[in-house]
């Protein structure tokens, strides 16, 4: 009767491991991201990120679309940056077209790229607080972020899908009172960040979860394709804004925060910097912004004013080809990458000449970081797996596009 | 800038460093050369492309110690149908350059750049995805962002842009 014999009970030490599956709805991922864990104990032997829950084919869609409307898809990748992608994206469609960008439109877009880190860092900060157990960061994080959605309302009609920047230029003239409400903001915003830290960087617990959790080394992090701060927290010193600028980034001073450590702490640090960095080149941008107009002159492929197509022939024309036909980009590719607050954001476009992008490749600075997960965790405790995903500062739309 | 066009004699672009040291270590794995809107694109012949990169990430001149990015494009109807894309950046230099491999239609393969730089596993898994690229020498060839069980690879031209129905 052998098939009536009980399971064999397993040898100690063999078949300690379980798999354990976190997420695709785990609170902590921000998003849909499943983390498979293969756990002993409390120890993670083998991580493993699968990601690909929330892909739209958004390159895809871009092939399909006129370069103009591509703008707002590019809004829908990363959520949390909607002006950082909107900026990739336009500079480098003006790189194929060989446009000049008016300085004042420059310094706007480094202006309200800035006020975008400061939001994706803000959600960034309150959501990682709260993961690690601290909960009225949240709320303080989402006070000031309103102020900025609230002024990205101002400019742009909408406080999220942005769709702010043009081919050529920006949309509109910023409303009255805008330039007021920034300076405004970047008068107490430094006070706010002090509040944060004052109830994290010396907190004693939120030191415990943070010290010595998930390190990497800056070898690591280059190898598997790190960018933005999860690179800077383990002591690699580049920024593109400084090193390799665009939008005349050239013309503002700030430093670039660098932690040697590697660690949660280490990262965390860094983008609390970048907060106040921040703000000090919001203040340049409000202090020096140039007179002059927001749209490149080039009648083809920048829309022309309201006022002029009432009484203008020509305007009207441009108005309507550009609307209905596009505007051909002449053959070639480009690869322009700008400093998201993750990273470096890439589009990859190449035109065949046509009005329509031939292919347009998203480089996601969350999509790389996301592969130093492993490295941060394995052999180290369950507890630390969501230490080290909000360190990572991952947005799920943008991993899977 | 206004656009100049673009340079593709390798006379000219023989300085360079990276066409330099790739072109001092094996003439014949390089291509063809194009410098336009200030970049630089290195044809690589398919068989020299993961030798290619750990040259140009190990000689000190060059430095390209980061792989930004890995794509594809489809040319489709037109033969060779991929150019695989690479992006290397050096961090120590702030330079940039792209790398590219072209592949024929029929069973496309090219050897994963997994061992030179690990981060290449999601990008190449992508195109893996997307493409339907073979990458050989992959630790872990799977799609990444489609379903397990999807047919067809979406990003190829003559993938309708609605799917299969």
């Amino acid at each position: 009767m052998a098939h009536l014999n009980p399971t064999p009970v397993l040898e100690p030490g063999q078949d300690r491991t379980m798999i354990l599956n976190m997420g695709p709805q785990h609170p902590s991922t921000h998003g849909v991201l499943r983390v498979l864990l293969e756990i002993d104990g409390e120890t993670v032997v083998r991580l493993m990120p699968d990601i690909g829950f929330l892909h739209t084919g958004i390159e895809k869609t871009c092939e399909a679309k006129f370069y103009q409307q591509v703008v707002p898809l590019t809004d829908r990748i990363d959520y949390l940056c909607p002006m950082t992608n909107n900026l990739c994206y336009v500079l480098a469609v003006e790189k194929l077209l060989g446009l000049e960008i008016p300085p004042k439109a420059q310094w706007l877009r480094v202006l309200l790229n800035e006020l975008t880190r400061i939001n994706s860092h803000l959600v960034w900060l309150g959501t990682h607080a709260m993961d690690i157990g601290a909960l009225t960061v949240f709320l303080y994080c989402f006070r000031e972020r309103e102020e900025v959605l609230r002024m990205f309302e101002m400019v742009s009609g909408q406080r999220m899908m942005t769709s702010y920047f043009r081919v050529g230029g920006i949309a509109l003239e910023p409303p009255l009172g805008f330039f007021d409400r920034v300076r405004d903001f970047a008068g107490y915003f430094p006070e706010r960040i002090d509040q944060y830290e004052n109830l994290l960087t010396g907190n004693p617990i939120w030191m415990m979860r943070t010290k010595g959790v998930a390190r990497m080394t800056a070898e690591d992090a280059i190898a598997l394709g790190a960018t933005g701060p999860t690179l800077r927290g383990s002591g690699v010193d580049i920024d593109l804004r400084r090193d390799m600028p665009y939008s005349s980034y050239e013309k503002f001073q700030f430093k670039v925060p660098v932690s040697q450590e590697g660690d949660v702490f280490a990262r965390y640090m860094c983008r609390v910097q970048e907060l106040r960095e921040s703000t000090a080149i919001v203040r340049q941008a409000l202090d020096g912004m140039p007179e002059g107009p927001i749209k490149a002159d080039a009648p083809g492929v920048v829309l022309p004013d309201r006022e002029k197509m009432k009484t203008q022939m020509e305007s009207l024309i441009y108005h309507f080809k550009i609307i209905t036909e596009g505007f051909a980009v002449p053959p070639g590719e480009v690869y322009q990458a700008v400093e998201s607050p993750r990273g470096e954001m890439g589009y990859y476009i190449v035109s065949d000449g046509t009005a329509k992008p031939y292919r347009v490749h998203m480089r996601s600075a969350c999509f790389a970081n996301l592969q130093t997960l492993p490295k941060m965790c394995e052999g180290r405790l369950l507890a630390d797996v969501v230490a080290a995903i909000g360190s990572i500062d991952i947005v799920l739309g943008e991993i899977d596009r | 800038m206004p656009l100049v066009p673009a340079i593709t004699d390798l006379e000219q672009l023989k300085s360079h460093p990276a066409v330099a040291c790739l072109l001092g270590w094996n003439a014949a794995a390089v291509q063809g050369v194009k410098f336009d809107r200030d970049e630089m694109t290195i044809y690589v012949d398919r068989a020299n492309i993961r030798e290619a990169c750990a040259i140009l990430k190990d000689d000190s001149e060059c430095a390209f110690n980061f792989l930004s990015d890995v794509t594809c494009v489809d040319w489709y109807p037109a033969e060779p149908r991929f150019e695989v894309v690479y992006h290397l950046l050096s961090i120590p230099k702030k330079e940039r350059v792209r790398l590219k491999v072209r592949l024929n239609s029929a069973s496309p393969a090219v050897e994963s750049l997994t061992s030179v730089w690990p981060g290449a596993n999601y990008f190449e898994r992508e195109v893996f995805d997307l493409f339907g690229i073979r990458f050989t020498g992959h630790p872990y060839l799977r799609r990444i962002l489609m379903p397990e069980d999807w047919e067809g690879h979406p990003l190829r031209k003559d993938y309708p842009v609605e799917g299969y129905r």
